[in-house]
């Protein structure tokens, strides 16, 4: 009971002495100094840090869609889309509504297979690939409605994208064998890391379903990274944000990237998407109509047509 | 203050729960093992109250209701973990106890081997018809896989009927037992002694306790409960759900086999009049009364199950009744079940937590949401 109430006291009276030996980590780090905070923060970084072989070098490369066609019946939500994500950037994807975004992530990540056309990863063809495999291989994903496990603690959600990247099954973890202990070690390391890199720490032991939605936003980035893609997914991770919000979201992606990620975003805030990507992929109704530079996208006339409307020519 | 003023409120139950879960793992076992030993001394000690008799010999009430915690157990792993409706476990309860008896009974014309040697058997072999069943029907969710599972219930039933061999109601007569005689020259394990048989069946239930333990707080656990919450968010964060699917359904099947073949040695009598539907609604009764997903609460409702009704004799005949208006109430005022659903999935959780935020994890659904609205007022 009294660690109940010591807990709800962290916060504020994190400088006292009984909460020193109560607090963990995250109680410690609000006493550091600014250079201790910036050597944790880097020893963070570097256990967030992506630690697989990529096929392909920065720059190139590193996924690939090749005239992906999807048909559901008679409706085209995909049509004959070609675009590429180079290793390391940013790459924003948006559209109006209904213009094939998430369609595009689907796709990409095995939800839905593609009518026609084909996704590489590393010039590899996914092909037929199941979505836990596809997981494995490196392309990780967020969900537009948050898709957490609500019962499980954040520490535990977090542990579940790990996983994936895991080969215990049952008979080692019956026998509690030494793969299973090496891996479950690693795993919690791993996962408190992130926690902490995207922020969230301080509230780890809470079930996932009890957090504010801000958390739970920043839970599921932590979550698909802990499966150490190579590519990272975001499908609009600002929705319901404040603008404050968004700059510090920006800001987490950015330092994602810097990390060593190559990061897909999926965003209708135009400010966040010109603010943070390196490049844009324009949709609509289930086309590219255009690909480039921000500042180039903000000119196109045909971007602009497609979000503000054509002037009919009565009207004009 | 305003925390203070919340803990009173709190029910005592709860309060335990979390003085259990602060306490370290040291602690917990000094308290576990007189628990432990109180329970293996309930049939000799026959506590006034408590005790079924004259109505039902209590050793054997005893015995019935540790048969249903291992069953319940089984269960859970299914349900309360993976959440795989099972309508059809009594079926796995039913390969079991044929397996014992067909080994054992001289009824039988298969080759007779030692009782002790079908236990491991009757588990690989209801694992084997867990996989059969699983294969192609775990492709589907929710009510479909329920129907299912009711129809495979039903069918070992019906086949244990029709097939020759299978002696429908005929059934086999003297199922084996364990060895071993008392110095005046009669069975231990005797049909008419329950004392031995519960001792068998509590030491078994503690090891499964244990190894289902074991997966709950690893990979498997996590996937289990993944797959539990969010099917398809636990595929595309990398759990192969198919597999581990089966896995739950092929570890439920070992566990209530093995209760089965325990059913068969102590009756030392099969056939096939005890395996029917309700029966395998009341083992789902235990788990759902005492709290799908939560090992605990999952053996104080198959105790409650199989103890009310050798209790209270003369209610027995209306169990049913009793038990359906029970589920109703539960189900409008406390839907999580006695106990609430509660896991760790970390094996070594407890030390994380302690080093991340300086506290244990919120383990139980109910306190959370105490917190959270204690955290609410006092800011």
């Amino acid at each position: 009971m009294s660690q109940e109430t010591g807990l709800q006291e962290v916060p504020d009276e994190a400088g006292e002495e009984h909460v020193q030996v109560e607090g963990g980590i995250v109680a410690e780090l609000e006493r550091m100094t600014p250079e201790e905070r910036a050597e944790h923060e880097a020893e963070v970084a570097e256990v967030v840090a992506p630690d697989r072989e990529i096929a392909v070098g920065f720059g190139e490369t590193l996924l690939e869609l090749r005239e992906v066609t999807v048909r559901f019946g008679g409706l085209v939500a995909l049509d004959a889309v070609s675009f590429g994500i180079r290793r390391g950037e940013i790459l924003g994807l948006i559209g109006p509504n209904g213009a094939g975004k998430t369609t595009c992530f689907n796709a990409m990540t095995g939800v839905y297979r593609p009518t026609s056309g084909q996704v590489l990863l590393e010039d590899r063809p996914l092909g037929r690939r199941k979505r836990h495999q596809i997981t494995r291989l490196g392309i990780a994903r967020t969900f537009q409605n948050i898709r957490l496990f609500g019962e499980m603690t954040a520490l535990e959600n977090v542990v579940v994208g790990t996983d994936a990247r895991h080969r215990t099954s049952v008979l080692g973890a019956l026998l509690r064998g030494p793969r299973h202990r090496r891996e479950e070690a690693e795993a919690v390391e791993r996962a408190m890391a992130l926690l902490e890199f995207v922020g969230i720490a301080d509230r780890a032991a809470d079930k996932a379903r009890n957090l504010p939605y801000g958390y739970q936003r920043r839970l599921e980035i932590a979550r698909a990274l802990a499966t150490e893609p190579k590519l990272l997914c975001l499908d609009e991770p600002a929705a319901g944000f404040n603008p404050a919000e968004k700059e510090q979201l920006m800001g987490l992606i950015r330092k994602i990237r810097d990390d060593g990620y190559t990061v897909l975003l999926i965003e209708h805030d135009m400010r966040l998407v010109m603010g943070v990507t390196d490049r844009i992929v324009v949709l609509e109704f289930g086309k590219k109509i255009a690909e480039g530079l921000p500042a180039e996208i903000r000119d196109n006339p045909a971007v602009i047509a497609a979000y503000l409307g054509v002037p009919d020519d009565g009207a004009a | 203050m305003t925390s203070a003023r919340n803990e009173s409120r709190r029910p005592h139950l709860q309060q335990l729960g979390e003085w259990w879960n602060s306490l370290p793992r040291t602690r917990q076992w000094l308290v576990l093992i007189p628990v432990v030993l109180l329970i293996y001394a309930l049939p000799v000690l026959n506590p006034p109250i408590l005790s079924t008799e004259p109505g039902t010999n209590f050793p054997i009430a005893c015995f019935n209701a540790a048969r249903f915690a291992l069953i319940a157990l089984g269960l859970n792993v299914v349900v309360g973990q993976a959440g795989l409706l099972d309508l059809g476990y009594v079926g796995f309860f039913a390969v079991g106890a044929y397996v014992a008896a067909l080994f054992t009974s001289p009824d039988s014309a298969l080759a007779k081997l030692p009782y002790l040697v079908t236990l491991p058997l009757a588990m690989v072999i209801t694992m084997f018809f867990g996989v059969v069943l699983g294969t192609p029907t775990l492709r589907l969710r929710g009510d479909y896989l329920a129907i299912v599972t009711l129809g495979f219930g039903e069918i070992v039933r019906l086949l244990a009927t029709i097939v020759p061999p299978l002696k429908g109601q005929v059934g086999f007569q003297e199922v084996g037992h364990p060895p071993g005689r008392l110095p005046d020259g009669s069975l231990i394990f005797a049909s008419s002694n329950g004392t031995p048989w519960y001792w068998l069946v509590v030491t078994l239930t503690i090891a499964m306790l244990m190894l289902v333990g074991n997966l709950e707080r690893s990979r498997v656990g996590r996937a289990w409960v993944a797959i539990r919450e969010d099917e398809d968010a636990a595929q595309i964060m990398g759990v192969p759900t198919f597999k581990f699917k089966l896995w739950a359904f092929a570890i439920g099947a070992a566990i209530g086999g093995l209760s089965g073949a325990l059913f068969a040695g102590e009756v030392g009598f099969v056939n096939n009049q005890k395996f029917d539907v309700p029966t395998s609604v009341l083992f789902l009764a235990a788990v759902v009364l005492g709290g799908s997903g939560n090992k605990v609460g999952v053996l104080l409702g198959a105790f409650v199950v199989s103890y009310v009704p050798d209790r209270f004799t003369e209610l027995a005949n209306y169990k049913y009744l009793i038990f359906g208006l029970a589920l109703i109430i539960l189900m409008i005022f406390r839907p999580q079940g006695l106990l609430g659903a509660r896991q760790r999935l970390l094996a070594k959780g407890r030390e994380a937590y302690q080093r991340l935020i300086g506290r244990p994890e919120q383990v139980s659904s109910e306190s959370a949401l105490a917190a959270e609205s204690a955290k609410g007022v006092g800011a």
